[in-house]
């Protein structure tokens, strides 16, 4: 049975229900892939590309944040879960236009080289998607 | 790899089944829809013990790291669709599972990848 979905007046909808269970998936899969990856790259070899690695940890970060707080929810998880999403957007646009315009930069991928090529471009789609479902749930309903 | 094929195809099964109880709008999924799922998780453990113990015994020059990371995360992602599709009882909930057993079919993928790479 579907549950109700409307909000009840003056207040905002939940971010962790609803749709917000796609993302929250979506992100716990980036939260450890990004996590994995970054670990293994400092962990092997952490002088190869050290700036690639580092914004693969950071990458890491980000989604492990973000899956936190679409699990919890909440008005305080709200606020940081839009901080880390907009940092991740620029994130992957930043470096996803860096690894194509200066390539010696990044002797090594990240999870956003290329923005996000090797994961079928899903980490340059999570960010407006996670966007769109923070402004979708923040819409106040009138009393 | 040799697990591949059988954790391919029962993730395609779960994967078509859950279609369609997004489709039908059947939430939570049903006892016998979980019950193909344990099949899928268990054949998973089995594919995390036997993957350890053939990378312990093999030749091939297999990234360690990676490859047991991958073994055990691609076992945590059953569950934790699973959990969703139970928390969320919509569409939306059997929406999220369905992630969980596309990144368990990706995983499977890369698995196999890192092996057949290794030994060429």
């Amino acid at each position: 049975m579907p549950e109700p979905t409307t909000p009840a007046a003056g207040t905002v909808r939940e971010i962790s229900t609803g749709p917000g269970r796609i993302l929250v998936a979506a992100y716990a899969v980036f939260a450890v892939a990004a996590t994995g990856r970054s670990l293994v790259q400092l962990g092997t070899d952490a002088d190869r590309a050290p700036l690639a690695y580092s914004l693969s940890l950071l990458a890491a970060v980000l989604y492990l944040v973000a899956t936190g707080c679409l699990l919890s929810g909440g008005p305080t998880a709200r606020r940081v879960a839009l901080v880390s999403v907009v940092v991740e957007a620029a994130g992957v646009l930043v470096v996803g236009t860096l690894s194509y315009v200066a390539t010696d930069l990044f002797p090594d991928k990240t999870v956003w080289s290329h923005f996000g090529q090797g994961y079928g471009f899903l980490p340059l789609v999570l960010p407006f998607l996670g966007l769109w479902w923070l402004r979708e749930t923040g819409k106040a309903t009138l009393p | 790899m040799w697990l591949v094929v059988p954790v391919l195809v029962l993730t395609a099964l779960c994967g078509i089944w859950t279609v369609v109880m997004v489709v039908r709008d059947e939430s939570p999924p049903g006892d016998r829809f979980f019950a193909l799922l344990a099949v899928l998780l268990a054949v998973l453990v089995v594919q995390l013990v036997v993957g350890l113990v053939q990378l312990s015994t093999t030749s091939r020059d297999v990234p360690t790291a990676t490859f047991v990371s991958y073994l055990f995360t691609v076992v945590l992602a059953v569950p934790f669709g699973a959990a969703l599709a139970l928390v969320e009882r919509s569409r939306w909930g059997n929406g999220a599972l369905l992630v969980a057993l596309l990144t368990v079919a990706a995983m499977e993928t890369r698995l196999d990848q890192l092996w057949r790479l290794a030994g060429a």
